[in-house]
């Protein structure tokens, strides 16, 4: 009897230790994994290993990421769901390229101001969409992701946007002269955006502010009781979540050197939601995971699709994008939690007792 | 002023269908007043449109203040202690997370630390588990949390809704047991909703029966006791 009950408690104190490690503080494998990324340019690009084009790549990944990451402190964190997050990414993004084409502002200068701006909308539609709970708020989200790029269409903004045709951008040279090209100067930008929004998200989830996130995604009864405001909460979560998604869609224009409605089109805030919970909703890693995601299995399925059918030399012809929802509907099933929580309770399995 | 809470002619609302028929009590600072009625007399009802969580009409004041029409954030901050019906645990987070929550409309974070330590003080099992995913508490512990939670809140009043649901009656016994103490040593008046009667009448001072949305009985808890009718249907005996 005493032994079961010491395993009972043992297993207990273990699960919440697991817990919390990953509340606080950060791993010093993770500083060392973001120390590695710093250094890729200088050991990439010197020995020629890397190409600029991988350093694209991986500067849209880590863009999706923070995009992903945006949407998870709404979805995961909130509990509230959107189907649009494309549009604010969309606003991030033309709001950078406008300044820089039309008022020759410097390019970081504008990432705060796409910033702001998306938090302003992101609210604004916050406010009245609370009224909306699930499938109703995804039906106003997604109409919202259907009716951006038809504004951003519009005759009378076309001195701003250029219409259809978009708007054309380049790409800012490495400033003092660094021995950098200039995807890998992005790719370093890119980088320390995204570090720096995973930390401020981590405070945020941690905070007061943070809390009330989650109760009234738990308990929305409860919040009210616990003197939370959750109107307010609710719509700065949503303008914050905005903010994320307009910062990832402003660098995805600098990096891109190239706006266009039809470049931020639903499948976007389809291609983020999925980001967000394959990764693994209400994770914050799980985001980096979703970034990888978005970028790599998604842009590349059907190329992969194609592969896969001449390396095992399929009787069959595979559609367009068939490995894609293969690789969706296992994931899902072998992963429920997303991938970050598949790893964490991998992990919870086979670590050693302490 | 000597009521922490005054009801008057309170009437309720679910969409259409109206859920209390002006109902009229009053509850004196200090004392505990339980509500007794049957499944759907609107017990809960009555708590969460003093909480402003449903549709109302009529006056409700706090402490000499109307808060008819008030926000449910707007009554809590005035003092109010909701431990809402099923307790309303945030599963997700911790019970220390579940108890900060609590306490975010304070600023004040020495006296915020001295209330956990009272908390802790009436529920030492709280603070073994304090790490612990709030969730994966027993039914008895999250009852326990939920009251904790309300008294983080710094309250003059507690309301609560059913604190004995589906618990164990030694658990249940535990529970009432600390309610009381809270009661006499925190100061805090107590308007306590419950199905098993003759424990809510053990607790508290007075009682008011409602039936279908109206009150159909009230007095001090010994007579109410003592009514063979109420003997008959609440107390079973």
């Amino acid at each position: 009897m005493a032994t079961t009950m010491t395993t009972g408690t043992d297993t207990v104190d273990r699960a919440v230790s697991a817990r919390i490690d990953a509340r606080r503080g950060t791993p010093w494998w993770i500083w060392l994994g973001i120390a590695f990324a710093a250094l890729l340019p200088l050991i990439g690009g010197r020995t020629g290993l890397i190409s600029n084009f991988y350093f694209l790549q991986l500067s849209l990944m880590i863009v999706y990421s923070i995009a992903v990451l945006g949407l998870n402190l709404l979805t995961g964190f909130n509990g509230q769901i959107s189907l649009g997050h494309g549009a604010f990414f969309a606003v991030g993004a033309y709001v950078t390229a406008i300044l820089i084409d039309r008022y020759e502002m410097y390019y970081l200068a504008t990432l705060p101001i796409a910033m702001l701006a998306c938090f302003v909308v992101g609210y604004l539609f916050g406010r009245p969409a609370l009224r909306l709970e699930g499938h109703y708020l995804a039906l106003a989200t997604f109409a919202l992701a259907i009716a951006v790029p038809q504004f951003l269409k519009y005759r009378h903004f076309e001195p701003y946007t250029h219409g259809v045709q978009g708007i054309n951008i380049f790409k800012p040279d490495p400033p003092f002269g660094m021995p950098l090209s200039p995807d890998q100067w992005l790719y370093l930008v890119v980088l320390a955006c995204a570090v720096v929004m995973f930390i401020v998200a981590r405070n945020i989830v941690h905070s007061r502010m943070g809390r009330a996130m989650m109760a009234i995604r738990d308990q929305p009864l409860a919040a009210d009781t616990m003197g939370i405001n959750s109107a307010r909460t609710k719509s700065i979560t949503f303008g914050i979540s905005a903010l994320y998604v307009g910062l990832a869609g402003a660098l995805h224009a600098i990096i891109f050197e190239f706006v266009s409605p039809d470049s931020f089109r639903f499948e976007l805030s389809i291609a983020i939601l999925v980001g967000a919970v394959i990764g693994g909703i209400a994770t914050l890693s799980g985001a980096v995971i979703g970034g990888f995601f978005v970028q790599f299995i998604e842009k590349y399925a059907d190329a992969a699709t194609k592969w896969v059918t001449q390396i095992v030399h399929l009787p069959i012809e595979l559609e367009p994008w068939t490995i894609y929802g293969i690789v969706l509907i296992l994931l899902m099933y072998t992963m429920p939690m997303g991938v970050a929580g598949g790893f964490a309770s991998l992990w919870r399995k086979i670590r050693p007792p302490n | 002023m000597s009521n922490i809470l005054e009801v008057e002619n309170l009437k309720a609302y679910y969409g259409a269908s109206q859920a209390l028929h002006g109902i009229t009590f009053s509850l004196v600072k200090g004392g505990i007043t339980t509500l007794l009625g049957a499944n759907g007399a609107g017990k809960t009802t009555t708590l969460r449109a003093i909480c402003g969580m449903v549709r109302a009409e009529g006056f409700v004041a706090i402490d000499g203040e109307p808060v008819t029409g008030k926000a449910t954030e707007a009554v809590v901050r005035l003092g109010v202690g909701h431990v809402p019906e099923g307790r309303g645990t945030f599963t997700e987070l911790s019970v220390e997370e579940n108890l900060r929550v609590a306490a975010y409309t304070r600023r004040d974070k020495a006296a915020v630390a001295r209330d956990l330590e009272m908390v802790f003080t009436y529920f030492p099992r709280l603070k073994e588990r304090m790490a612990q995913q709030a969730g994966t508490l027993s039914g008895g512990e999250q009852q326990m949390l939920a009251i904790s939670r309300a008294l983080m809140l710094g309250p003059r009043l507690m309301l609560l809704d059913e604190p004995s649901f589906g618990l164990a009656p030694l658990i249940v016994q535990e529970i009432f047991r600390i309610m009381r103490r809270i009661n006499e040593e925190a100061k805090v008046s107590m308007l306590l909703v419950e199905q098993n009667a003759a424990l809510a009448l053990d607790l508290a001072d007075h009682a008011y029966v409602l039936e279908t949305g109206r009150v159909v009985m009230s007095g001090t808890s010994a007579v109410v006791k003592s009514d063979e009718q109420i003997r008959k249907s609440y107390l079973g005996y």
